[in-house]
């Protein structure tokens, strides 16, 4: 069938539908490399302007750090730009393989297989380890990616509400007559920026006979004492047994994801998974890249350690200036607005004084909890969260809810 | 409220309503629309009714639309009790 008027008409109604519900997404030009200050188009065709930019998983400030760079262009003279093969037919280099080791060392492991991306190495896991005999008990407000790699695969779906660990165990016992048991999180969740409870989830996976997997993408780098990730922080590494994270988020920030666990496991991933097996390999150069991120942060604790700071600052302030936070001791601080208009609204002014940030809203979020969402970054200095937070405070003031609890938010936005 | 109403109004509180929140659930609440229950999390509840009331719902039949309110999924489960001693 060509692309007739009428096909043509269809999707133009569909794209009015997203436009008239709020929720058309528009790309913002940024004319500066990734950092704390940007310069950003927009709307397109606007003049450029300059911003501070607080909302980027540039966690630990390396996403164009000199060293970073550096290693990159040398991967990229040494082993070529790109692999133009998948990993199995001739798409493996030595440093594919030096890179997975590095990353099984710093994850506290047994093996790692990279993917091309975490959403590709979430998409995959499932159903290259898990059949009908088995069951995939996750936490409502793990990310849409684990949520589309369940739904790839054939075992029998359940849920728990988010961080109700009473729930996960009625869960677990309902469940004892399958074969394998896998309890699905993420380590930090990254509208919320709270952190999984964990122990206790292990505690509950030893007591029930199940698996533990955990997304630690928004926690790889950075959450505890060494940066190892939210096992670290709870004091249970080595007891997860998957793991899958990113490159893209603190590890530079490039691309790049992969499965991390009990050695079985990444094997069949290996065999099976079907984002490994079908997409070209991860470019040299940010295999390069990554590599030299691992030096950086395995041997220091400086950067994880300003961005816990700078996180704790940012909290302070915004609670000193009489915003409602939800609680957490992570880089992900969401100001919550619970109005998906002033959460647009506010995202917008904020913009206007040189602040960029987003609002999120429903679907993204859950209806009635609108926010915006801000991240920390090691590279953003004091000065950086003092000039922001004077942009937050006008903004605050302009849309009077400064002060304001939950209810009272709801109750002025309501009218 | 008659007997599977409020055996479904009851489940649909203890698996989804979060501790703490205050959200109240009537015949009518909108679940699925109103982003309390999303399909993700949906399953389980398909499988309760199924357990509960011994009737298969084919995927077809368990749309967002016709398990959005309480008073909806009643009349899910009724036309599949139907259906069963029908194949009887």
């Amino acid at each position: 069938m060509s692309f007739s008027d009428t096909v043509r008409h269809c999707y133009q109604a569909d794209i009015e539908g997203i436009k008239s519900t709020g929720l058309f997404k528009e790309e913002r030009y940024i004319h500066s490399p990734q950092s704390s200050d940007i310069e950003v188009e927009f709307p397109i065709g606007s003049a450029i302007r300059k911003c501070i930019n607080i909302c980027s998983n540039n966690y630990l400030g390396l996403s164009s750090h000199p060293e970073v760079i550096a290693a990159a262009h040398a991967g990229l003279d040494a082993r070529g730009y790109g692999m133009s093969s998948v990993r199995f037919i001739c798409g493996t280099q030595d440093i594919h393989r030096e890179l997975e080791k590095r990353l099984t060392d710093f994850l506290g492991t047994e093996d790692t297989l990279l993917f091309p991306s975490c959403m590709d190495a979430n998409a995959g896991f499932f159903e290259a380890c898990l059949s009908e005999q088995d069951v995939m008990i996750a936490d409502r407000l793990v990310h849409a990616s684990i949520v589309d790699g369940m739904r790839l695969c054939k075992a029998m779906q359940d849920t728990y509400k988010h961080s109700d660990m009473g729930h996960l165990e009625e869960k677990l016992q309902e469940h004892q007559d399958k074969r394998f048991r896998l309890v699905i999180t993420d380590g930090v969740f990254s509208m919320d920026g709270d952190t999984a409870k964990l122990a206790d989830i292990v505690a509950l996976a030893e007591k029930y006979n199940a698996m533990m997997f955990v997304d630690d993408s928004h926690a790889t780098g950075f959450i505890g004492k060494t940066g190892r990730g939210t096992h670290e922080h709870c004091n249970v590494f080595g007891k997860i047994d998957v793991t899958t994270t990113t490159l893209g988020k603190a590890l530079g920030g490039a691309s790049g994801g992969c499965v991390s666990g009990r050695r079985e496991l990444v094997e069949m991933c290996r065999q099976r998974a079907r984002p490994y097996l079908f997409s070209n390999a991860v470019a040299p150069v940010i295999v390069a890249g990554a590599l030299k991120v691992l030096e950086l942060i395995s041997t220091k604790t400086e950067r994880r350690d300003k961005l816990e700071w700078n996180a704790r600052y940012w909290r302070g302030l915004l609670k000193a200036a009489g915003f409602d936070l939800k609680e957490g001791d992570t880089p992900i601080v969401p100001v919550m607005l619970y109005d998906a208009k002033l959460a647009q609204d506010f995202a917008r002014d904020l913009f206007n004084e040189g602040v960029y940030a987003v609002g999120f809203f429903f679907p993204v979020v859950p209806k009635g909890q609108a926010r915006i969402r801000t991240q920390l970054s090691a590279a953003h200095e004091k000065h950086h969260l003092d000039t922001a937070i004077e942009a937050f405070i006008k903004v605050g003031k302009k849309h009077g809810i400064l002060g304001l609890g939950k209810r009272e938010l709801i109750a002025k936005f309501a009218a | 409220m008659d007997e599977i109403s409020k055996v479904v109004r009851d489940y649909i509180i203890r698996e989804y309503v979060q501790e703490g929140d205050d959200q109240e659930i009537t015949e009518t609440t909108a679940l699925i629309s109103s982003g309390l229950v999303d399909s993700f999390s949906m399953v389980s509840l398909l499988r309760f009714l199924e357990k509960k009331y011994a009737i298969h719902i084919p995927d077809a039949a368990a749309t967002p639309e016709a398990f959005d309110t309480v008073e909806r999924i009643v009349a899910v489960v009724r036309r599949f009790q139907k259906a069963e001693v029908g194949s009887v």
